[in-house]
Order: structure tokens, then sequence, then C-alpha cells
């Protein structure tokens, strides 16, 4: 037996250099393995917590467009969009369902119009995420079917050979694809090139949006790696040139009514009083709500909710009580709580006092079509009785810019609606 | 053999279901070894030779064949050793015919002649060499072959190889002597644990007692063995009691023979393992202590340098026993370190050594738990030794040897004592400072080189362990002073030793976690300029000042964008370079230092760096290319060339790795994936293992940078792959490749489906295969996962084949009986199980093909109840395996709801985690119960 070996390690590190990459490289992929598994389970979660508050349901067949404005009010916001871009099957369609940010009907005028907030001229088309990832790109609509599958010169967005298109990188832009020009316009930017904007105000998202788009090449003419133009939409600062440029300008596109945004507000998925549609008939085609046969019909329509207490409401959170419904009504027509029930708006109208909903003088119409999902929203409710009645005008907006202290003075315009 | 049995079962499973032929065709071979799945699972999971019986390897053994004659044994031994090569060849070719045609035979006759008087000596010790090659194996998978064959042999002509071998212990000729106890105990090593040989024991302890002193000798020598072969729990502590008895009276100062007292003292130091019950009886302890101390004294140096040994043995194994003599033994080592010729005295040093590795340890778990209770009791027997310990220590570092720098395998009393000084500091911490400090200024300035260089090294010695309060001051004070020293003193010695100390100063006392930073912006010009002016000093100076270089530039690693260093970053980056284009980089491993101080400084780069990082790009991919043009070189130059090509692949990971992470450095550096890759595969033609592990390694950074467009490389690269997979040999090739295939899932996602059915053949072929180490079995399990995750529903073709091997590991993983390592692996073993089984999970979500995995539920919740019933998962587990439990709900929904419900990890389980600590095992929890809830409310 020979005498046993007793060196150690002279002047010498305790791990070798080789063991460290090692050790890192296996650091590297228990982490890259642990996100992957993150991401199908956060995907995972994030669905089943919707389908838990909110039914699925298809898109409502007879309603008019503008109808499926409304949204889910529950919808996860904390989301990380980075997951977005490697989504795939009926999960992705679910997920940009929600995604989008819907504005609200502008019923009054909010405040500091001129300082806090920008217009645009809203083009007339498909509202749609368009994403880019992994070489290709994708536009979705609103009810999460796709519209387009194609390359582009968006960042990730074609297969080309400078290998741009790496897994990480990836955008999605708010667009209105625009039919006659094919053209998707750039309403918003969610996130560029792996870049989350989502918690970025609207400021620097114009900003970024106007810098970036340009640059990326996406506004160049049609190409092979390159099949639909991209452009922005001009943004004004919501003075009184602003307005007017916004609202009798020349566009390459159709308006369909303004935008308003809240130059501090984040993007955030769902209806928000930090976006604003507003629209007359010199901007838009669709100004009153047709009905399923495209015709206007002669009273205003309405969907509200009933709940446990006969109480009728509106979609928003929380909701707006319209009025009780008749005892009778209930039992001859076998209606639950959680029916949403069509009403037209008879010669009585609506009332308000202070600025709020007083009574209204609903005729029952019979439940709304199976597949609709949600009430009305409170301020298209609004928006469409002042449009037949007593609409909020051009004139009205540009002189609440001129006026000094307008704090006092909007609430007024709109009040004198009997 | 795998192929064999394939082959055979192949008709039996002609009817396994829908698959394409080609595809099928592999299942086929691959059903018959999965069968034999949970006996190779076994064989790497448990002791080899006791699971496993002999269900694998027995055979009838064919007692007929050719009769080797005697004669002939010796003409053919004696020719195997011939000096005429093709005598040999013919030698060793009839040997091998030999043992094939009838091995029982063969054996009996190898036995024979290596007990037979008569025959000459060589062919005596080779026959025994032979028999014991016959026995034993290094490779785990050859041994286990060799054990199951020899206990497959007919018993008659195994006692009589016994016989024979008993005998020699006796025989005049010590080499035969000598050879036979080595057989012996490899006998026994295998008999033993099966109850076989009973008698053995008893007749080598009547030896003992019998003269002539040779045939004890020989007989202590071969229990010595014995005890080293077999492990304590095989043998009663009846035997045990007669065989340490034997022993410690063989080392006494009664027995005449100084062979059998050197034989008795080196068996004891095999026998003290067994001796846990006899150092528990104080009286038999206290004999024990007194022959090995007494031994310690003995006239004969190997007796005393064995008896130190023995010590050294003891301070581990017996470290909380030591107490009533760690003062006389004390005294001996101080002895032995101050006189004793120089292998006596390294073990002496060695003793305090050991016994602070145990004290440092202990201490460690003092620190974590907070309850402070621990096994062992901490003696501190370092700090009540420190005023003489310290003293005796620096004594030996003005001991060293001329050139011991740059002699790869010097180790010399100065090393030892310097390295002993080190784990002192670690052990006791502040106290030691006072002890040191009078040396250092004592000696430091000089003249002789050897005081200088003596209080250098005891400088940077203490650094680790002592808190930086007490040391900053020092250091404060001493910077500028070796900072001189390394570009000024005139010892090549000297410097080696002041480089080593200023890369210590930086490991421990420069970095975000130091408070008072001993680097400021005035000496940090001054640091890097001598220390790249150091790399251009003798080869072993400059690789410690590579080594500086590479500590000063971790402490910057988590300064933020702007590093003090920035500066310099071009200067340091030109001037590795320039090392590794030495002439003499070869020696002192001075290239590979080079190179890792370059890793480091490519790892610690920030933002406002990485342009220069790219820049490096283009420079490694240069060097790479150069060595693979191709010249002819000599074998030795090839070594070279390829250690160059892994250090040169190894660097360029590190920089895919680093700009990789960052998008705006990634879209940069992708214009350089095609012509790396390119370099990557021809790195691949040559032939050593660490450049395939380096570039593979490389290769798995790359692709997670690519991301999908790595498809474009997998035409080309996928044979290479497949070999990294069937590297058995070199099983950290095939741990890595198995690591980038999980990389390249993630990034092809479903474009890795056409290579599918060739990687998963292959993984499940190593699975099932018991040549592969072990280690790398469960990255396997979690490498299934990322392919299903990344497939989804295509994952159906294998899932059969998967499931069944994720179902025999489980089983096998759920209950442990073992030590620590043995916890820990199949701790890593279920994680890899629980990854698999969180992939196909989640793979196979939302797809209509869901309900596949329904019939594998209840196993896969037994298997989570199984191993939280056992209660000793780690962390890592725990999260993973809630984490499944979200999974299986969240996958199969109402499926699964009433059998989810009726398992206890929903619940106890569940709530555990619930309440965990540990935010990651919170997170899968949370997941878990959202899935559950949601799983059982449909």
């Amino acid at each position: 037996m020979a005498p046993h070996d007793l060196r150690r390690p002279f002047k010498r590190a305790a791990i070798s250099d080789q063991q460290k990459r090692r050790d890192l490289s296996l650091l590297r992929q228990a982490q890259n393995r642990r996100d992957s598994q993150q991401q199908a389970r956060c995907l995972a979660s994030s669905i089943l917590s919707l389908q838990s508050s909110a039914p699925e349901s298809e898109p409502e067949q007879s309603d008019i467009e503008i109808e499926t404005e409304h949204e889910s009010e529950d919808l996860s916001k904390d989301l990380d969009v980075r997951r977005a871009s490697k989504l795939r099957g009926p999960e992705v369609r679910k997920w940009f369902a929600r995604q989008l940010m819907l504005p609200e009907w502008m019923i009054d005028v909010p405040d500091r119009l001129s300082q806090d907030w920008y217009v645009l001229a809203r083009p007339a088309g498909k509202r749609c995420f368009v994403v880019s990832s992994n070489g290709t790109t994708v536009s979705r609509q609103r009810n999460g079917s796709i519209l387009h599958y194609f390359p582009s010169a968006l960042p990730a967005g074609a297969k080309t050979r400078d290998g741009s298109g790496s897994a990480q990188s990836y955008c999605i832009l708010d667009c209105i694809f625009h039919e006659s020009d094919q053209t998707y316009y750039v309403i918003d930017m969610v996130c560029w090139n792996g870049y989350s904007l989502y918690d970025c105000t609207a400021e620097f998202r114009f900003y970024w949006l106007n810098s970036k788009l340009e640059e990326s090449g996406a506004c160049n003419v049609p190409s092979h790696y390159h099949k639909f133009r991209f452009s922005a939409v001009p943004v004004y600062n919501c003075d009184q040139s602003g307005l007017y440029a916004a609202y009798s300008g020349t566009v390459p596109y159709v308006k369909d009514g303004l935008l308003f945004y809240n130059k501090h507000a984040h993007y955030q998925s769902g209806n928000t009083p930090l976006v604003l549609v507003w629209k007359d008939e010199n901007c838009s085609q669709y100004v009153i709500d047709t009905d399923g046969k495209g015709e206007i019909p002669s009273q205003q329509q309405v969907v509200l909710e009933l709940q446990d207490d006969r109480k009728l409401v509106t979609s928003d959170d929380p909701p707006v009580l319209f009025c009780c419904l008749d005892g009778d009504i209930i039992e001859k027509s076998g209606l639950q709580s959680g029916n949403l029930l069509r009403f037209a708006i008879g010669d009585g109208g609506l009332s308000f006092v202070d600025g709020k909903l007083e009574n209204a003088d609903l005729i029952y119409l019979g439940k709304s079509n199976r597949a609709r999902a949600f009430a009305d929203s409170y301020s298209k409710v609004i928006f469409q009785f002042m449009v037949r009645h007593s609409p909020l005008k051009i004139d009205d907006l540009l002189a609440s810019i001129n006026s000094p202290d307008d704090q006092e003075k909007i609430p007024s315009d709109i009040e004198m609606v009997g | 053999m795998v192929g064999i049995i394939g082959v055979s079962t192949f008709n039996k499973v002609q009817s396994v279901g829908v698959v394409e032929p080609a595809w099928m065709l592999q299942l086929c071979k691959l059903y018959g070894f999965i069968g034999l799945l949970i006996q190779y699972l076994n064989s790497y999971l448990w002791d080899l030779s006791r699971l496993l019986g002999s269900v694998l390897f027995s055979r009838s053994s064919p007692i007929c064949g050719r009769n080797i004659m005697a004669m002939e044994v010796t003409q053919v031994l004696l020719n195997a050793q011939s000096i005429d090569g093709a005598v040999r060849k013919n030698a060793e070719e009839s040997l091998k015919q030999f043992q094939e045609q009838n091995l029982t035979v063969f054996l009996v006759s190898l036995s024979g002649e290596l007990a037979n008087e008569e025959k000459p000596v060589e062919t005596r010790k080779l026959a025994g060499l032979i028999l014991k090659n016959a026995l034993d194996a290094k490779e785990q998978h050859r041994k286990f072959e060799l054990v199951q064959r020899w206990l497959s042999l007919d018993s008659n002509a195994k006692s009589q190889i016994k016989a024979c071998l008993l005998k020699t212990l006796t025989s005049v000729v010590s080499d035969a002597r000598s050879t036979a106890s080595q057989v012996v105990a490899k006998v026994a090593g295998i008999e033993l644990p099966h109850k076989q040989w009973p008698e053995l024991i008893g007749s080598l302890l009547s030896n003992v007692h019998q003269l002539p002193a040779h045939a004890k000798q020989a007989t202590l020598e071969t229990l010595g063995y014995l005890c080293e072969e077999v492990s304590p729990d095989v043998i009663d502590q009846d035997q045990v009691n007669k065989i340490l008895t034997a022993v410690v009276q063989g080392m006494s100062t009664s027995e005449g023979s100084i062979d059998v007292r050197l034989a008795a003292t080196r068996a004891l130091y095999n026998a003290l393992g067994f001796a846990q019950a006899n150092f528990s009886n104080d009286m038999e302890r206290d004999y024990i202590m007194r022959v090995v101390c007494e031994a310690t004294l003995s006239p004969d140096v190997r007796i005393r340098q064995a008896a130190f040994e023995c010590l050294v043995s003891i301070s581990s194994t017996y470290y909380d026993k030591l107490a009533p003599y760690i003062q006389d033994i004390f005294n001996i080592t101080a002895k032995a370190v101050k006189e004793d010729e120089e292998p006596v005295a390294l073990q002496a040093i060695e003793f305090w050594s050991s016994i602070c590795d145990e004290e440092i340890d202990i201490l460690e778990e003092y620190g974590g738990d907070f309850t402070g209770d621990s096994d062992i009791p901490c003696f501190y027997f370092v700090k009540q030794a420190l005023p003489a310990l310290v003293p005796m220590l620096l004594e030996t570092l003005l001991k060293q040897e001329e050139d011991q720098d740059q002699d790869e395998g010097a180790w010399n009393i100065a090393m030892a004592g310097g390295t002993c000084l080190g784990l002192v500091a670690r052990t006791v911490g502040d106290d030691i400072v006072p002890l040191v400090v009078p040396f250092i200024e004592g000696n430091i300035s000089k003249p002789d080189w050897r005081q200088r260089e003596g209080a250098t090294y005891a400088f940077g010695s203490i650094l680790e362990g002592p808190s930086p309060e007490k040391l900053i001051p020092l250091v404060n004070v001493a910077l500028t002073f070796m900072l001189s020293a390394l570009t000024k003193d005139p010892s090549s010695h000297v410097k080696d030793t002041t480089a080593w100390t200023l890369g210590r100063i930086f490991e421990f006392l420069h970095g975000s976690a130091v408070d008072s930073p001993i680097i400021s912006q005035a000496n940090c010009q001054q640091i890097v300029t001598v220390l790249l002016q150091s790399m251009k000093d003798t080869p072993n100076v400059a690789e410690k000042a590579c080594g500086a270089l590479y500590f000063l530039v971790q402490g910057y690693e988590e300064m933020g964008p702007s590093s003090p260093l920035t500066p310099f970053f071009q200067e340091i980056v030109q001037s590795l370079l320039t090392v590794s284009h030495r002439e003499d980089a070869g020696e002192s491993r001075l290239r590979t230092a080079a190179y890792e101080t370059l890793n480091e400084v490519v790892r610690c780069s920030t933002d406002e760096t990485a342009p220069l990082v790219l820049q490096l790009v283009p420079v490694i991919m240069m060097e790479l290319h150069n060595t693979l043009e191709g010249q002819k070189l000599s074998s030795e130059e090839r070594e070279k060339q390829s250690e160059l090509q892994g250090l040169l692949c190894g660097c360029l990971q590190v920089i895919i790795q680093k700009l990789g992470s960052s998008e705006p450095t990634k879209y940069v550096f992708m214009q350089y994936a095609d012509q790396i890759m390119g370099l990557f595969l021809r790195v691949f033609d040559c032939r050593s293992a660490t450049v395939h592990e380096e570039a593979m390694l490389a290769i798995g950074a790359l692709a997670y940078a690519t991301g999908a467009d790595f498809a474009k490389y997998m035409p080309e690269f996928y044979r290479y792959l497949e070999m990294g997979l069937q590297n058995f040999e070199e099983y950290q090739v095939c741990a890595v490749t198995v690591g980038v295939v999980g990389d390249i899932s993630r990034a092809l996602e479903e474009k890795i489906v056409p290579y599918c059915d060739g990687i998963m053949t292959q993984l499940l072929k190593n699975l099932s295969s018991n040549q592969l180490h072990r280690s790398v079995k469960p990255p396997i399990f979690s490498c299934f996962g990322d392919i299903a995750l990344a497939v989804g529903e295509y994952f159906e073709k294998y899932l059969m084949w998967a499931m069944s091997a994720l179902q025999s590991a489980a089983e096998l993983s759920t209950h442990i009986a073992g030590d620590d390592e043995l916890v820990e692996y199949t701790n890593s073993l279920r994680n890899g199980i629980l990854e698999a089984y969180s992939g196909i999970f989640q793979g196979f979500k939302n797809s209509p093909k869901t309900q596949l995995l329904i019939p594998y539920a209840p196993h896969i919740l037994q298997f989570l109840d199984g191993i939280y019933m056992e209660k000793d998962m780690d962390d890592v587990v725990m999260k993973t395996a809630i984490g499944v439990l979200g999974d299986l709900a969240d996958t199969l929904g109402s499926h699964a709801g009433s059998m989810i419900q009726q398992s206890v990890s929903s619940k106890d389980f569940l709530n555990e985690c619930l309440s965990s600590e540990d935010l990651m095992i919170k997170e899968s929890a949370e997941w878990a119960k959202l899935a559950i809830s949601r799983a059982i409310s449909v």
C-alpha cells in the first residue's frame, strides 16, 4: 500500500473557468426553461381568470359595427406583452381580443383639452393589432381573427438575411386597416423591437411612433419583404389650430370621427375615459347607430343588463342605473337577472339632474341577441342620445378651448338636454 | 448488447401501433431495452451488486472446453512479458483466446500458476495481475459485468482458486504474496456482500497468530486491502473486533518484525472506517490512539509516515473523539514538522489542515443554522492551538525550494505549511492577524528572498477569513509596497507570490460587497499598469498577474453602466491577447489564464464597453480560424492546438452569452452568426473531447441568441448533435449536448420536429444505458420537457416511450435510502422527471389530444404524493413538483378534478407550499391553486 497523496491546490482558484462556463451555461438554460414554463402558465392563468369572470361569446352578428366597442372591464392589464408575441392557436385570439385600448364616447368636453390632450382624425376601417415577431407579421381584428399574415419591414417582421427576426424581438402596433389604399394606419404603438411601451405615456408613445416607424422602413411602398404600407396618422396638440386641422384637414384616408388622447395616460386595455371618440356628420359616415339591416331605427335602441333587484344597468364599472323594470314584464317574459334586454328610448327621452341621469323613458323590446356579451356603456347611450337631440358640436369643442376658465362652463353645455 | 436484445425482440412488437415505418423500427429496437430500464436505473441508483441480482448477466458456466496445460500457461505468461513485440503480441492473443474459450479453466490455471512456488516470479505476478483484472475494472458497467461473471462461475472452480490464493499468502516470494493479497481482497469484495466465503476472515486471523513473519505480514496486508475493498456493514462487529485486535497488536512495539509493524500500520489506515464502535469505547479508543502515537515515534520512517496517515484519517473520521489526545498530538506533530523527514512532516502538517477542514465545515453549519444545533460540536482545537500552531507554520514558510513555482508537481513543506496557514485563517478569522503581522513586518524587506517571499506568502494566506475591518488597514498600507515589489523585486519567486497576493486582495477585499474600497480612482491606473507590465514577466509571474487582473475586473462587475476600468478596457484586452501569443504561453498554464481573464473581462463589460467586445468577435474568430488551417502537426502540437481551440470556443461562448443578453448588441452580433457557426462545425471535425464540449456550450448560447433562425444551421449541425449525445465515454460532452438540445428546442420550437425522431431515440437509448454516467440522466428527463413544450401535441409520437421511462424512474426515485450524495442525486433525478411532466402537460394544453395524458395522471399524482410523504425533497424539487400539480390540473381540467381532490398533494402539500418563504415555491403554488380551483369547479 503506497502512501496516500496529500497534495492540495496551491495558489489556485478553487474553481476552474471552464467549470464556471459550464455552470453559467446551466444557469442560463435553467433560467430559460423556467421562463418558457412560466410563460405557458401565465398565459393559461390569464385565460382562466378571464373565462371565469367573462363568459365567452361570439361577436354579435346582427349588431352594427360600433356596438362591439364594448369590452370586458375585467382585463388582465398586467399581462406581460412579451409573452403575447409567442402565443399561438386559440389563445392568441382570446388574448388579443382583450388587449386593445377602447375609447369612451365624448359626452362632455374634458378639462384642459388644449394642454393635456392630443387629437387625431380616426381613419375608417378595421381596427386591429399588428404583431411582428419571428420573421412574420400578423394583423388581428378586435375579435382576434386574423386579417393578414404577411412580411413587413417592421423589426422581426420578415425573414430577411440580416437575421433581425430573432426570438426576442417583436412589435405590437394598434392600427386601423384602410381598405381603399391598403394601408395600415398606426394609431398607437404598444411594443417596439422587444421594448414594451405599455407603461409609457401617450406623449412618449406618439413620439416613439413617429421616430421609429419611419426609421424602420415600414412606411415605404410595398415590396417583396414588405407587403403592406404603414403610415402614422398625424397627431395634433388639441389647441384650436390642432383641433381644426384634425377636423377639416385633408388626409389620404376616409375619416371616422376624431380621437382624443390624454397625453399622460398609459396604454390600458379595455374602455378608458382617457381616450375619447367624437364624431359628427362632417367627419364620419356613421354617426347615428344603424340596426342589423343598416337602417337607422326611428327610436334610439339600447341594451341594458337586468340585475337581481329589477334594476337595469349599463356595462360600466361601476354600472350606471337606468331604471327599474316592472315586475309584470319580468314574470310574463320569464326574465332572469343577468339577462341583456333591448329597449327603445321613448318620447320621454332621458332626463338629467346635475349632470346625472335622473329618469329614462324605456320601452321594452325583448331580449337582446343571444350572442351579445355585454350591455351598452353609459357614454355610448348618452352620445347616441345627444346626437339625436342636441349634439356636441365642433364649435362647442373649439369654444371650450378658447374659454380661459372652462372648468365651470363645460358641464352646463350638455346639461341643457331635456 | 443493446443491439442484440433489440433485434431479438423485434418480432414480438410488430403490432406496436400506427407509426411511420422508420420510426417504428426505432421503437421496436427501443422496446427491447425499455424493458430493461428499471433494472438499469437500479444500477445507477443503488448499490450495483445488491439490487440487481444476476438477472442481466447470468450465464450457465461452461465447464466443458479445452483444458489448458499448466506448462503452456507459464510459457505464454513469459512470452507476454517478452521484449520482442511480436512474441508479446502473440502471447496476449493466446491469453485472450484461452479466456474466451473457457474462462473457468483459465482462471483456475492462473491461480495455480500464482500459487506454484516452482514457477518464475514474473509469471506468478502476471498470473495474479490477470486474475485481479478479471475481477475488477475502473468503469462502473464493466466492473458490474465482471462481478456478475465471477458470481456465476462454477463454485468448485472458485473454491479451488481461493485455496490457491490463500496458500500463496504464505509463500516465501514476497511479490507473489503481495499480488495474492490484492486478489484475495478483490474476491472478498465480491463475495462477502453476498454472504459467501464466510470462513475467509477466520482463516486470515489464524494466519496472523502463526509464524513465520512473512506470512503474518502478507496476511495483515490482505486485511488492509480487504477493509479498503468491502464496506463496513458487510462484516459483523465480532469479526471487526478480531481484525482490529490483530492489526493493532501487529503495530505494537512488542512485535519484533519491522515489516509486520509496517503492514499492520498501513492496514489500520483502511480498517479505521470499521472502528466506529471501538472508537466509542473509551478503553479501546485509548489503546488504539496510544499505539498509533507510539508508531509515530518508530525508528522506521515508513512506519512513522503511515502512523501520521492514520492520525490524518482519524482527524476527519473521529474528530469528535479527539479532545483527550489533542495536546499530545500537537506535540507529536510539532516535533515532526521541526525535525522529521519531509514525507513525515508533510503528514504532520496535513493533520492540522484536516482539522481545519473539519472545523470550517462545522462552523459553516453553525452559521447557516440559527438554532446552533449541529450533529458534531466544534471543539475549537485550532483556536486553542493557535499561539503555538501559527509560529510552527510560519517557520515552514522559509523552507522554500528553488524553482518550486516552475514545477507543476511540486509539493514541499513550505507549500503545505502556507496552505495550512490559509486554512487556519479561515477557521479562526481575526485572531490570526496579530500573530502573523510581526512575521510579515520582520521579513518583508529582508535581503534574503526566502524571507521576503515567506512574509508575502503569509500575508496572502490570511486574506481569506479575517474580517475586512481587520484587513483593510493592513492592505491599504501594503498595496503600494506590493505593486512596487511586483515590478522591482529581483526574485521571480517573490514576484510570483506578490502577484498571487494581489489577486487574493482583489478577490476578497475588492468589490461592491466591501464597504470601504481599497482601490480609488487614483491607484486604479497604477494597479492596471503594474499588472499589465507583469504580464510580460516570466510565465509563472505573468500567470499570477492574469489571475490578479481577473479578480480586479470581477470586483467591478456590479458597478453599473460606468466602470472605472472603462478607460483601460482596450489596453487590457490587447495585453491579454498579446500574452496569449507569447512563445512561452504554454508554460505555467499562462495561455489558459490569459483567456480565463479575457472571459471575465467580457462577462463584466458594461454598455459602455459593449462596442469593444463586439470588436473582439472577429479577432477571436480569426484566431479560431487559424487553428483550423490544415497543417501537418505532430501529436504534441495537435494536443496544444486543441487546447487552444478549446480556449477560443470558450471565449466565444462567453462573448455570445454576453452580447446575446441585450437586444442592441445581439442585433449587431448576429452579423457574425453564420461564420461563427461555420467555425464551430469545423471544430467538431477535430477529435478532442474538451473542444467538443466548449464548442457545444458555445452553440447552445448561439441558439439562444439566434432563436428560430437557428433552423438554418440544423441540417449541418445535426450529426454533431447526435455524435455528442452518443458520447458516453466523455460524459461531460454528452451532458452538455443534452443541455444544448434544450436550448435548440426553445429556439426552434416546432421547427425542431424534423429532428425529433433522431433526438428522442438517442435520448431514450441513453437513459437505458448503464454505460452512461448517471449524472447525465436527470438532464435528459428535463430535456423531454423542453422538447414537448416546443413541439406540443406532436410529442404524441413519443409519449408512450417517454412516459414509460419517466414512470420507471419516478418509482425508483420516490424512496431514497443512502448518503447525502445519493439524496442529492435523487432530488436532481426527481427534478428532471418533474420538469419533463411539466413540459409535456403544458405542451399538450389546448390540444385535442389532451385526453391521451389522462391515463398517466394517477401515477403522476401518486408520485407527487410519494415524494411529499418522504419529506426529503429540496426546494427546487418542491417548486417543480407543485408546478406539475398545477400543470396537470390546468391541462386535464375537469377530467382530473376528482383525482386531484383525492391526492394529498392538492391539500397538505399545496398548503405547505402556499405558506413557503421561498418566493418561487409560493409563485408555483399560487399557480397550482388557481388551476386546481378551476379544474374542480367545472
